[in-house]
């Protein structure tokens, strides 16, 4: 079995080396190193999206999830997906439209200081580590289980190979290293579900009768995994909000050409994305009926084996070891998406924009992305191999939470509120940053009495594991009293230059009615 | 960067890019609330109270069913929505151009 796997797994390596070479020709300026030029269509930008998002968090996790809680898991499919309409209603668009590499060059196309610059790109730094070692470690335990390999090889071997498809294919090789497993995911998954429809008499409703008196008959019911209310509600405020403010999403909109074709990526990903939140329920079903609880749990405690497992119990080996292949791609596209958000955030905002002022050579501005990946990959696989024992599920959780928090209401204000001032920017991503931060430190997620459940041994402070429903509307006030007890801005041209160039773009030049009114 | 001859002030303040503002607030700010209880209102429903356990079609729950339907929302709104927008890059694009509607 582990030969196969790792043929497999050599094949995946192998086409990603491939299209690093390929993009490693073109990746000479420091636009192809962020955003591929700009040039692609909204087709490959929106399979892109879909495979920098579908995590293993959410192929596994969920589909883990699923398996063991039943209908608490869907939640996280859902928040997943209806957060893309925040996306695509609000930010996309402004956000093509004023900036040029960063979140962080949205902001600063309003607000010129430094302290707004340097605050969102050590928030855009923050979501991105935090993902990541959330990642890294997964990525470590399931190479580990496949492979036989030690966790500390495997995650060495994950973070080098994420290194080299940025450092040597930039924005290009990372895109495409997406839309290969975006393809490979959708396609895996769709195998799968077929597979377990089959065994359910191709019955979508003989499926849910053979399920539903799974868990002592409580497999249907919500309320298996989620016993706080008001947890519930935080955790799918987080989910539905934190989308929009996830730099490295965000960044690939500096991708396409302009905002209609950025919009017409988000719906497309909308679209993959749904079709492939809908197949995770039938992971998670396939796998409590065909796997079972025991065995699930056996594996992995937080179910992260339940779709690999499930496809033994399908297809045999092969199956099993394709799926595996996928999983590891899937890890392996979404951590080269970290590492090129935050190696921007660092080598572009903090150096480029900040310490050079905006006046960084071409040259200079790619050997600082290069060495500031380089860095980022080092610190994470270092963090990652620390956390080998740690259960660090939550820190996804407050990757989202911190991006809904700190990111989220800066977005939205920055384009439409006239009062905004810079002071009130750093207010609200300062206060979001830290009261998740505080928040999730406090929590049962890293507190819990029971030996071994969470990081530290002793009572939470904070009853919720997620910190949303506190942390959220804390950014936005802070946002808003920051900017009502700081000086009003000087005039409005600032923010009339905001709104023209956010719904606008760039272009010819908005056009006076004057200058239509003398016929120029 | 920008060209300094714009004067965004005045673009902003025309009637063409005030028309332009107000269409897509009137698509977008009733779209936003619609989808945010929709959405809000399944956590909330399965939470405190009991209302969705009911079986609707065999064993699947009503619970269920919303949560399907908050796909379809998402499908429909994201596909409304685009043929909207493409509304607002005509009037974009005659703010742009000078042709006063």
């Amino acid at each position: 079995m582990h030969s196969v796997s790792f043929i497999l797994f050599l094949g995946i390596v192998a086409i990603t080396l491939v299209i690093t070479a390929l993009a490693a020709r073109q990746n000479k300026s420091a636009k192809e190193f962020y955003t591929a030029g700009g040039g692609l269509s909204a087709w490959q930008n929106g399979l892109a999206v879909a495979g920098d998002y579908m995590s293993a968090a959410s192929f596994l996790g969920i589909a883990g999830t699923i398996a063991l809680a039943g209908f608490d898991g869907f939640f996280y499919s859902i928040g997943f997906l209806v957060a893309y309409l925040v996306v695509l209603y609000f930010v996309a668009e402004p956000l093509r439209n004023l900036g040029k590499y960063t979140l962080a060059d949205m902001l600063a196309a309003r607000f010129g200081e430094k302290s707004v610059r340097a605050v969102a790109a050590v928030n855009a730094i923050s979501i991105s580590i935090c993902y990541m070692i959330a990642q890294m470690v997964g990525a470590g335990a399931l190479i580990k289980l496949l492979l036989g390999l030690d966790y500390t090889k495997a995650v060495i071997g994950v973070g080098v190979l994420m290194t080299v498809y940025v450092v040597f294919g930039g924005m290009r090789a990372t895109s495409w290293v997406q839309i290969v497993k975006a393809l490979l995911l959708m396609g895996g998954t769709f195998i799968l579900s077929l597979l377990v429809l089959s065994h359910f008499g191709w019955s979508i409703g003989g499926m849910f009768d053979k399920v539903s008196g799974l868990l002592d008959g409580k497999f249907l019911l919500p309320g298996n995994k989620f016993k706080d209310h008001l947890d519930t509600i935080s955790l799918n405020l987080a989910l539905v909000l934190g989308t929009a403010g996830l730099p490295h999403i965000l960044i690939r909109f500096f991708t396409v050409k302009d905002a209609p074709t950025a919009r017409k990526s988000v719906v497309i990903a909308t679209l993959l994305i749904g079709v492939f939140y809908v197949m995770t329920l039938f992971l998670g079903f396939g796998a409590a009926q065909f796997v079972g609880h025991k065995a699930i749990v056996e594996a992995n405690k937080a179910g992260n084996m339940a779709a690999p497992l499930l496809a033994q119990a399908m297809g045999g080996s092969f199956l099993f070891a394709f799926i595996s292949a996928v999983a590891f791609a899937t890890i392996l596209a979404v951590v080269t998406g970290l590492v090129l958000s935050s190696a921007s955030a660092f080598a572009h905002d903090i150096y480029g924009q900040i310490i050079k002022g905006g006046k960084a050579s071409e040259t200079e501005q790619m050997l600082a992305a290069r060495f500031a990946s380089v860095g980022v990959a080092i610190v994470s696989i270092l963090l990652s191999l620390k956390a080998e024992s740690l259960n660090v599920a939550f820190l996804v959780g407050l990757a989202f939470a911190v991006a809904a928090s700190a990111n989220l209401p800066v977005i939205l204000l920055t384009i439409s509120w006239r009062r905004f001032t810079p002071t009130g920017a750093v207010a609200g991503m300062a206060v979001g940053l830290i009261s998740a931060v505080v928040l999730v430190m406090l929590s049962p997620s890293v507190w819990s009495p029971e030996v071994g459940k969470a990081i530290f041994v002793g009572e939470p402070k904070f009853p919720l594991a997620n910190p949303g429903i506190v942390s959220i509307p804390l950014g936005f006030i802070a946002a808003i009293i920051g900017s009502l007890v700081s000086k009003k801005p000087a005039s409005d041209a600032k923010f009339d230059e905001i709104v023209v160039r956010a719904n606008l773009g760039p272009g010819s030049p908005p056009v006076t009615d004057e200058a239509v009114a003398a016929g120029r | 960067m920008q060209d300094p001859a714009v004067d965004y002030t005045e673009v902003a303040r025309s009637g063409s890019f005030q028309a332009l503002l107000a269409a897509k607030r009137k698509f977008l700010l009733p779209a936003t609330l619609f989808f945010l209880t929709f959405y809000f209102l399944l956590p909330i429903l399965t939470s405190y109270t009991h209302l969705l356990e009911k079986p609707a079609i065999g064993k699947i729950s009503w619970a269920w069913i919303y949560a399907f339907a908050q796909f379809v929302m998402t499908w429909t709104l994201a596909v409304v929505y685009m043929r909207k927008a493409a509304e607002f890059d005509t009037m974009a694009a005659d703010i742009k151009e000078g042709r006063n509607a």
